[in-house]
């Protein structure tokens, strides 16, 4: 029987199969192919018995030793290392034999059936150590297929890296970039901010400009009135004292010294208007002195008032002042006390003048516009206060705005008549000096009200400010 | 001849009675005063015909304007003339007035002398 070639066979065959853990070496694939083609040509004339008995084993013998070679020599065919030493018993075997019946034909003869067991064994071996390796490569393909699916993950998990990184870092320059486009917009916004608090103080700056004209005016003709009259009352004089009636002189000195008392009182009103004025103008000025509320408070209400003659000829209102006549003098600002004071009083004519509009609208007559600053004293839990109210029977405020009207920008009048910023400063002011700033409805049920059913919110509006006087 | 004068500074009072100091002395004329709207329409309404002659009113008053006073003076004695005052020597003031029927319009500050020639000019 010629093992060596069939042995030769299976090898060159499980060479050629590629696996898993097992690449058919490139340079190898043409020799193994003719390598398998001689290898069955031999085995087929072999058993065909045209090759000669001693000529077929040879090159047989042959062929098995190259493989065998090749495969413990180079290092890409190792994958038979293991099939070499499954088949190599038999192959020692089969040689062993051949050679023991080609010298002692005798000895051979006799234990002719020790030989065929031994072939068997190692047949056996060879089959056994083939399954073993077979078993060895699978479990080996599987750990294969395990590394190489957690090589894929791994891969996967890469990606997914790469991918969240580079996500990662668009997102940071976007964030980025809006993070730089806020921090310009709020810069925007601050300097916005400031040019409207500006603006806000120039426009109450040029509502009083208008009432500081006419407040001016009015002291500065009584001026000149009383300085001319009382020139003349000096010619007058003159003429009684040629006529020698000492009487009427004394009259006329009496006069003429009351006039000038009056020329300097009113000297004086101008002055007071002059300096508001440029308190109110002044920029950082934010010295607090002792203020007369009350004073402050009426000169205010008049700049107010007038001012708004001035700029609308048809506006008119009455308004009342209610002093309390003990008020004590508190340490406030009193440019930012009075741009309060303006703004709200602005606030109140213009209701008042709204509601005129309105009812004169619907048809109704004899509405009375009234605005009513009122001081007063009040203690708060053994606190001195004092508290100043500003009451308007005008349009009121809508419940659903009454909690926005402090809000910085909120305006409820046309576009570019009011920057939004008077309720707002005003609040910041008085909680500034320690105060508080409220809002109220105009409860007063008068009868006017009853007869043409105005809501309660559309009644007029109160403020009520408190400023503690003995902390500051 | 009675003359009615309206304004709500009361200084105004002095400095007419001074201006107008000999003429008050020769009796041939009284003043009185107002110093709201609502005041003058009360010494209007003191005798019926009123006494006063010639009123003379600012236009811009706390309360009711003088305007308006002149409206309500003009609905109830026609008669009376009226020349308003005013601080500000506007247009629209000025038509308002003379279309209410006012006689005369003067601007603050006061040009006495054509004050007193318009005076004058009635009691003659």
């Amino acid at each position: 029987m010629n093992v060596e070639i069939i042995v030769a066979i299976i090898l060159i065959s499980y060479l050629r199969t590629s696996s898993l853990t097992y690449e058919v070496p490139l340079r190898w694939k043409k020799t193994l192919k003719w390598g398998l083609i001689v290898s069955i040509t031999v085995w087929i004339l072999d058993v065909s018995t045209l090759l000669g008995d001693v000529f077929g084993k040879v090159l047989s013998i042959l062929l098995v030793g190259a493989v065998i070679y090749a495969i413990l020599r180079f290092k890409e065919l190792d994958k038979g290392r293991q099939l070499v030493f499954a088949w190599l018993p038999l192959l020692l075997l089969s040689l062993i034999i051949e050679v023991v019946e080609f010298i002692f034909p005798q000895f051979y003869k006799r234990w002719d059936d020790y030989f065929l067991l031994a072939i068997f064994c190692a047949i056996a071996w060879g089959i056994a150590m083939w399954i073993n390796n077979n078993r060895q490569r699978k479990a080996l393909e599987r750990e294969k297929i395990k590394s190489l699916a957690r090589e894929q993950e791994f891969k996967a998990t890469e990606q997914m890296k790469i991918m969240l990184e580079r996500q990662v870092r668009e997102r940071t320059s976007a964030l980025t970039q809006q993070k730089e486009e806020l921090e310009k917009t709020l810069e925007e916004l601050k300097s916005t901010q400031a040019q409207l608090i500006h603006a806000e103080k120039m426009a109450s700056l040029g509502e009083l400009t208008a009432g500081i004209a006419h407040e001016i005016q009015n002291p500065l003709n009584f001026v000149n009135n009383f300085s001319e009259v009382s020139s003349e009352l000096l010619d007058e004089m003159k003429e009684e004292l040629q006529k020698g009636d000492i009487e009427e002189v004394k009259v006329l000195v009496e006069d003429i010294k009351l006039n000038l008392e009056k020329i300097n009182h009113h000297g004086k009103r101008a002055d007071a208007i002059v300096k508001g004025m440029l308190m109110h103008s002044r920029n950082n000025s934010e010295e607090k002195s002792l203020t007369d509320i009350n004073a402050l408070a009426e000169e205010y209400l008049r700049l107010s008032y007038h001012g708004l003659r001035a700029k609308d000829k048809s506006f008119n209102a009455s308004f009342k002042l209610d002093l309390h006549p003990d008020l004590p003098s508190i340490n406030i600002v009193p440019q930012d006390i009075g741009r309060v004071f303006l703004n709200l009083i602005n606030n109140a004519f213009y209701a008042v003048n709204q509601q005129a509009k309105n009812l004169q609208e619907k048809g109704i007559q004899d509405y009375t516009p009234k605005v009513e600053v009122a001081t007063a004293l009040y203690s708060d839990h053994g606190r001195g206060n004092v508290m100043i109210t500003i009451r308007d029977n005008g349009i009121g405020i809508p419940q659903a705005i009454k909690a926005k009207i402090f809000q910085p920008f909120f305006t409820t009048k046309p576009t570019g008549e009011g920057t939004g910023l008077g309720l707002s400063l005003s609040y910041d002011i008085i909680k500034a000096h320690g105060g508080n700033l409220e809002v109220g409805h105009n409860d007063s049920n008068d009868q006017f009200n009853a007869e043409i059913g105005l809501e309660e919110s559309c009644r007029g509006t109160v403020f009520t400010i408190t400023l503690p006087y003995d902390n500051i | 001849m009675k003359i009615l004068i309206v304004d709500d500074e009361k200084d105004v009072e002095t400095l007419f009675r001074q201006k107008f100091r000999k003429e008050i002395k020769t009796g041939n004329l009284e003043l009185v005063f107002a110093f709201s709207g609502r005041e003058a329409l009360d010494i209007l309404e003191e005798s019926n015909p009123p006494k006063v002659m010639y009123m003379f009113s600012d236009i811009n008053m706390p309360g009711m304007s003088g305007l308006e006073l002149l409206e309500e003076v003009k609905a109830r004695y026609p008669e009376l003339q009226v020349s308003m005052i005013s601080a500000y020597g506007d247009q629209e003031n000025h038509d308002k007035a003379m279309d209410s029927g006012a006689t005369g319009f003067f601007t603050k500050p006061i040009d006495f002398e054509s004050l007193k020639k318009e005076i004058n000019n009635l009691l003659q």
